[in-house]
């Protein structure tokens, strides 16, 4: 078995991207009647939607907290997301789906203003559709465009981004096949306006002479996606409130 | 393993420099003058190597320069519409309102919405968000739950609404103290999953809201339609009841719940209640169940019934503020057009309908309705 390249010697990577290059972001806003908000985003072939309800009344009685709302986060893959089907119950609770509940959950903890709404409860839903890699950062950005569709207040925009560094060089946005390619995955995910970092996980150790490079790009990531989101957040409600203005 | 290495030689072949660069540039869409020195520059990075310019990153993604364009978008520059973390203003010369919060000493948005600037005070509406309620408002809600001498009502805000036994009028309009016994059988006045149509009491210091419906025209609300709408698009106004001139009754809940019924046959069934209530052996502790023949509405006011619905959602998609007007103007121009009532919310006549309302002179004023409110 020979050694996968993944960067060619002209510097491109196995789907033909550069080191420093995003996949393609494609985004939608409310795209679920019954939700409060609602988003589907498309990561190259990653593909994930999310579902808001809230904030409401608390489902289970005596669990709210007096002061502020609690979030909670489910996190499922679709049996067809992969390459090779898995049954329904595996989708469901295993130690990569809670992980990536968790994660969305704290993420958004801090960056929701919970003490707006005291007793009450935030619910996010996501579900993979298909996935290619960058599970993590889809996630958080889907549950950022569906929490603004929602109206709830928040202090920013959380924007995710994975790189990694793969023979030496920074990696930008992981496809499914880098991500096994052994090299740490750092996820990244900041508030782009206000510039504070929400979170950095990583997998295993980067090498420290790389870990400023790979913490800048990841930074450039996030806020080019930032951007690309920020513009769609400005279409979709200057398309909403159009018709009102007019009027 | 082997499979990857497949896919490591495709992409080789067809990622190679020479073909990539051609593809990259067809592909970007029409591009105007500003653009065009972006794309030059975005031709020497690439020459310049790859992973030495951080920026080319930025500069070689296609949907940067379709960005650009919304940058411009009139709305947002004149700060009449925001998005979260957007600075409204960094000198703190602007007093914090819904929807901001202080940064330092910036004042940011939080929601994404229309601002609004009263005198000092800055606010953000969000487009859609859940029901807030206010001392007065109209609403119509779902009983959820019944505790000890309360019923708790979803009215699509954060936190159930509570309507306190105290707060209802008896049946038969009896005024006396509410006793045990009243406390017992509370789930002959209102039971789980009821609509009830209530005005709000009042906002308690710790937030939750009580509701009351101690009026004749308030109370439970049956054998009509209920629908649901963004609640930012119901505006608060002096009456929320309409006989619409086709024969249909509407209540248009602030929270965003809506109640349509046949107005004939709420007139019969309030009627019949009535009557039986004022009957000597009247006993509240019985629920009332109404005969089928008051029960009965004919075919033509269930398909008045399903068109006013679907006005309404056709106005909720196309985002347009709904009151009587409004529903009455769709619900007109849907006879005009000849259309079923089924057949409205098709999206190319949805499509059709709105782009017909936003070119006519409608008025959407809320100008003084001269429908008086009887019924109930």
């Amino acid at each position: 078995m020979s050694k996968l390249s993944y960067i060619s010697p002209e510097g491109l990577r196995i789907d033909g991207r550069r080191a420093n290059e995003l996949r393609r972001i494609n985004v939608e806003m409310g795209v679920f009647n019954r939700a409060d908000g609602s988003a589907y985003y498309e990561q190259g072939n990653t593909k994930i939607i999310a579902a808001v309800y809230g904030p409401r009344e608390i489902s289970v009685s005596g669990k709210g907290v007096f002061d502020r709302a609690i979030v909670k986060c489910e996190f499922s893959t679709s049996s067809f997301s992969t390459t090779e089907r898995k049954p329904q119950q595996k989708t469901k609770g295993d130690r990569v789906t809670t992980e990536i509940a968790n994660l969305v959950k704290q993420a958004f903890e801090s960056t929701i203003q919970t003490h707006l709404y005291p007793r009450s409860q935030i619910n996010i839903y996501l579900q993979v559709l298909q996935s290619d890699g960058g599970l993590k950062a889809a996630a958080i950005n889907a549950s950022t465009l569906a929490l603004i569709d929602a109206g709830i207040s928040m202090k920013d925009f959380v924007c995710a981004c994975s790189t990694s560094c793969i023979d030496g060089i920074a990696v930008l946005d992981l496809n499914n096949i880098e991500e096994r390619s052994g090299g740490p995955d750092c996820l990244l995910s900041i508030q782009p306006q206000l510039g504070g970092v929400i979170s950095l996980n990583m997998d295993s150790k980067v090498p420290q002479d790389l870990f400023e490079s790979v913490l800048e790009l990841g930074e450039k990531g996030c806020k080019k996606i930032f951007l690309i989101l920020s513009d769609y957040v400005k279409r979709y409600s200057s398309n909403l409130i159009s018709n009102q203005i007019k009027n | 393993m082997d499979n990857n290495n497949n896919l490591n030689n495709i992409s080789i072949e067809i990622f190679s420099p020479q073909k990539r660069l051609p593809l990259k540039h067809t592909s970007l869409p029409s591009i105007n003058s500003g653009n065009k020195i972006k794309q030059e520059s975005n031709l020497k990075s690439e020459e310049d190597g790859d992973d030495t310019n951080n920026k080319d990153m930025v500069m070689l993604n296609v949907d940067e320069i379709k960005g650009e364009e919304y940058d411009d978008n009139e709305l947002f520059q004149s700060k009449r519409l925001v998005i979260p973390g957007q600075t409204i203003s960094r000198e703190g010369e602007y007093l914090k309102g819904h929807g901001t919060f202080n940064n330092g000493n910036s004042l940011v948005a939080s929601v994404c919405g229309t601002l609004d600037k009263v005198d000092r005070l800055i606010s953000v509406k969000a487009l859609k968000s859940r029901y807030h309620g206010e001392v007065g408002d109209i609403i119509v809600g779902r009983i959820t739950e019944i505790t000890s001498k309360r019923w708790k009502v979803d009215v699509n805000s954060r936190l159930d609404y509570i309507l306190m036994l105290s707060a209802i009028n008896l049946p038969g309009g009896i005024q006396r103290r509410r006793t045990s016994a009243d406390e017992l059988q509370m789930r002959s006045f209102f039971v789980e999953n009821d609509l009830v149509y209530a005005e709000v009491q009042m906002v308690m210091g710790d937030g939750s809201v009580a509701i009351h419906t101690r009026n004749q025209k308030y109370g439970k609300l049956q054998n009509g339609h209920f629908t649901k709408v963004i609640p930012s698009l119901i505006k608060r106004s002096k009456q929320h009841f309409y006989n619409l001139e086709c024969g249909v009754d509407v209540i248009l809940g602030i929270n965003g719940y809506i109640w349509i019924a046949d107005s004939e046959q709420q007139r019969n069934q309030q009627q019949f209640i009535q009557k039986h209530e004022k009957e000597p052996s009247f006993d509240p502790s019985i629920p009332l169940i109404i005969p089928d023949q008051i029960k009965t509405i004919s075919k033509e006011s269930r398909d008045r019934i399903a068109r006013v619905k679907n006005s309404i959602s056709l106005l909720e998609k196309g985002f347009l503020l709904i009151h009587q007007k409004s529903i009455m103007n769709v619900y007109k121009l849907s006879l005009k057009m000849n259309l079923q009532s089924k057949d409205l919310l098709h999206p190319q006549y949805i499509k059709q309908i709105l782009t017909v309302l936003s070119t006519a002179l409608y008025n959407n004023d809320d100008d003084d309705d001269d429908d008086d409110e009887n019924g109930q």
